[in-house]
């Protein structure tokens, strides 16, 4: 049994069993984090059948920090409680392969996701490759919401604010059965920490 | 019950502790500090620091469970602290707790910072146990604060803490304005080795007997760095020297002046003969030696943990969580979030109420 966990949008947990079946825990608010992962990590292992786990998913964004690392957090802490591996996976990678194999889209389409700041979050997909993990087409850039559309210049959007963990479970399934890394072991931050560097003191005056 | 084993998670600021104790015995205090990116920033910003909690959380168990020689499986309890703290800081924290705990099936203990640094007096087996009521300075670059302890896991009051900055903020800013680097508190201490404490009498915040109703325990630091920033134009504007040693030494002064006054008045107003220092700038060896000295004239016995202690920790945070283990608390719900305001009479939080039969 796989356990995945992502914090990029909403709170999202999922055990997928070695017979595909699934068990999803979530909430759609995009905070909490933090106060929710517990439970639904809890509700999600007492739904699970006896099986080991095997290895834990995790969603490693893109998606505003604070919360995505929580998801990340409890993932790896949870791994180590087990003494089990963790594999990385790009947040994207869920909800372009539910496109895929649930929603039937063909051709490029863009997963686009709010990054705050009247940005978004974009990664374009087409189809999946022959390890059954979506293809990608262009890398997940930030761009202002405003300029979506002259940027994806008619590809096809699909605009998400929660994913299933079940469909990213998948997705680490078949990277890890294929001997892929997805991700490395740093978030997708996608922006530097906002900070100025100190200028010299300010005058207060005499 | 025998004595409780407890790995606490500490990540209110920029230091990512992992803690293991036996009930009062210390078997690991593990600590990956993210100090030096904020070196450059010259003070920690919250998001490097959270960013560097991630990093080091997972390696930092690992040391802590070799240097402790315990499993996981071994533990009894997970600790965490829920705040006060910075937000984006403690929630990492309380992601790996909770999924700790979880992974584990072991009960979860989310608790408060400030009592921490005072749990952290338990963990010296070899001097006396810490008595009851205490008073408690805790000083760092995070808060500054002075409360009344009556029992380490039911009854802390908050007595005052700083309105503007922390003592060792104003440390830091300081510095700045002396062009010393970051952090602060030794530099100021270096530079003032050769200073005179008495050359410039800079104002003690919130000391007037006009203060004395409303804010008798409470700090203000803004005000003296104010001050020292107005003295340093002063001297650049005539075109004389700036005097850094005396300067550094002055402020230090008056710093230590007004946490001790403030700190043993607690003392002789609650006719408490107790006090313990906690928090990182206890290290400043000024305090220490003033707040010795003049504890010891005025009838206080003082307590400081190892200074490895007074920084923060995850060892502190265990050894509270073990505490109120071995007083029959029952473990927190897993509902609870990271609050970077958290009162200090929350001692632990979302403690799970008892189901009935
Ligand atoms: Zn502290």
């Amino acid at each position: 049994m796989i356990l995945a966990v992502d914090t990029s949008l909403g709170t999202a947990v999922a055990i997928v069993g070695d017979d595909g079946a699934r068990s999803e825990a979530s909430t759609a608010d995009p905070l909490g984090h933090a106060e929710v992962i517990g439970d639904l990590l809890h509700r999600v292992i007492d739904d699970a059948n006896a099986a080991p786990i095997t290895y834990v998913v995790a969603g490693m964004g893109p998606g505003p920090f604070t919360g995505l690392r929580i998801g990340i957090a409890a993932a790896r802490a949870f791994a180590l409680g087990r003494e089990i591996p963790v594999v990385s996976v790009p947040s994207h990678f869920a909800p372009a392969l539910h496109a895929i194999e649930t929603d039937a889209v063909a051709g490029p389409f863009a997963i686009v996701t709010d990054a705050r700041r009247r940005e978004v979050a974009v990664t374009v997909f087409d189809g999946t490759d022959a390890d059954g993990i979506p293809g990608i087409v262009a890398d997940t850039v930030l761009v202002p919401r405003v300029e979506l559309d002259s940027t994806l210049d008619g590809v096809r959007a699909i605009e998400v604010a929660t994913l299933s963990a079940a469909d990213l479970a998948v997705v680490g399934e078949r990277a890890l059965r294929a001997g892929r890394t997805l991700a490395g072991d740093e978030p997708l931050y996608m922006r530097h920490p906002d900070v100025s560097m100190p200028g010299a003191p300010k005058k207060v005056g005499l | 019950m025998t004595e409780p084993l407890v790995l606490g998670i500490e990540t209110s600021c920029d230091e990512t502790g992992i803690g293991i104790v036996r009930g009062r015995t210390l078997l690991s205090n593990t600590i990956a500090s993210s100090m030096d990116e904020h070196a450059r920033y010259g003070g920690v910003v919250p998001e490097v620091a959270a960013r560097a909690h991630l990093e080091a959380l997972q390696p930092s168990i690992d040391a802590a469970l070799a240097e402790a020689g315990v499993s996981l499986h071994d533990l009894d309890a997970v600790a965490v602290t829920s705040g006060p703290g910075l937000a984006g800081a403690l929630m990492v924290g309380v992601g790996a707790a909770k999924g700790l705990a979880v992974s584990l099936d072991k009960p979860l203990y989310a608790v408060n910072h400030l009592v921490g640094h005072i749990a952290a007096d338990i963990l010296t087996p070899e001097s006396e146990p810490l008595e009851y009521p205490t008073i408690a300075l805790l000083v760092s670059g995070g808060h500054t604060s002075l409360l009344h302890v009556r029992d380490l896991t039911t009854d802390v009051e908050m007595l005052g803490e700083t309105m503007d900055d922390a003592a060792g903020e104003a440390f830091d800013k300081v510095a700045r304005l002396l062009s010393l680097p970051y952090p602060g508190g030794p530099e100021i201490d270096r530079a003032a080795a050769d200073g005179d404490p008495d050359a410039i009498r800079f104002p003690r915040g919130l000391s007037r007997a006009s203060d004395m109703a409303k804010h008798r325990y409470d700090f203000s630091f803004s005000g003296l760095k104010t001050a020292v920033a107005r003295w340093v134009e002063r001297c650049e504007a005539e075109g004389a020297p700036v005097p850094v040693a005396d300067v550094a030494a002055s402020f230090r002064e008056a710093v230590v002046d007004v946490l001790v006054t403030k700190a043993l008045a607690a003392c002789a107003d609650l006719g408490v003969p107790r006090l313990l220092l906690g928090g990182g700038v206890i290290a400043n060896r000024r305090l220490r030696e003033v707040a010795l000295a003049r504890a010891e004239a005025a009838g206080v016995t003082v307590r400081i943990p190892p200074l490895s202690l007074c920084t923060d920790n995850g060892a502190m945070i265990a050894a509270l969580a073990a505490e109120l283990v071995s007083s029959g608390r029952r473990p927190s719900t897993l509902a609870f979030g990271a609050d970077s305001t958290l009162p200090v009479t929350e001692i632990q939080v979302a403690e799970r109420v008892p189901v009935s039969s």
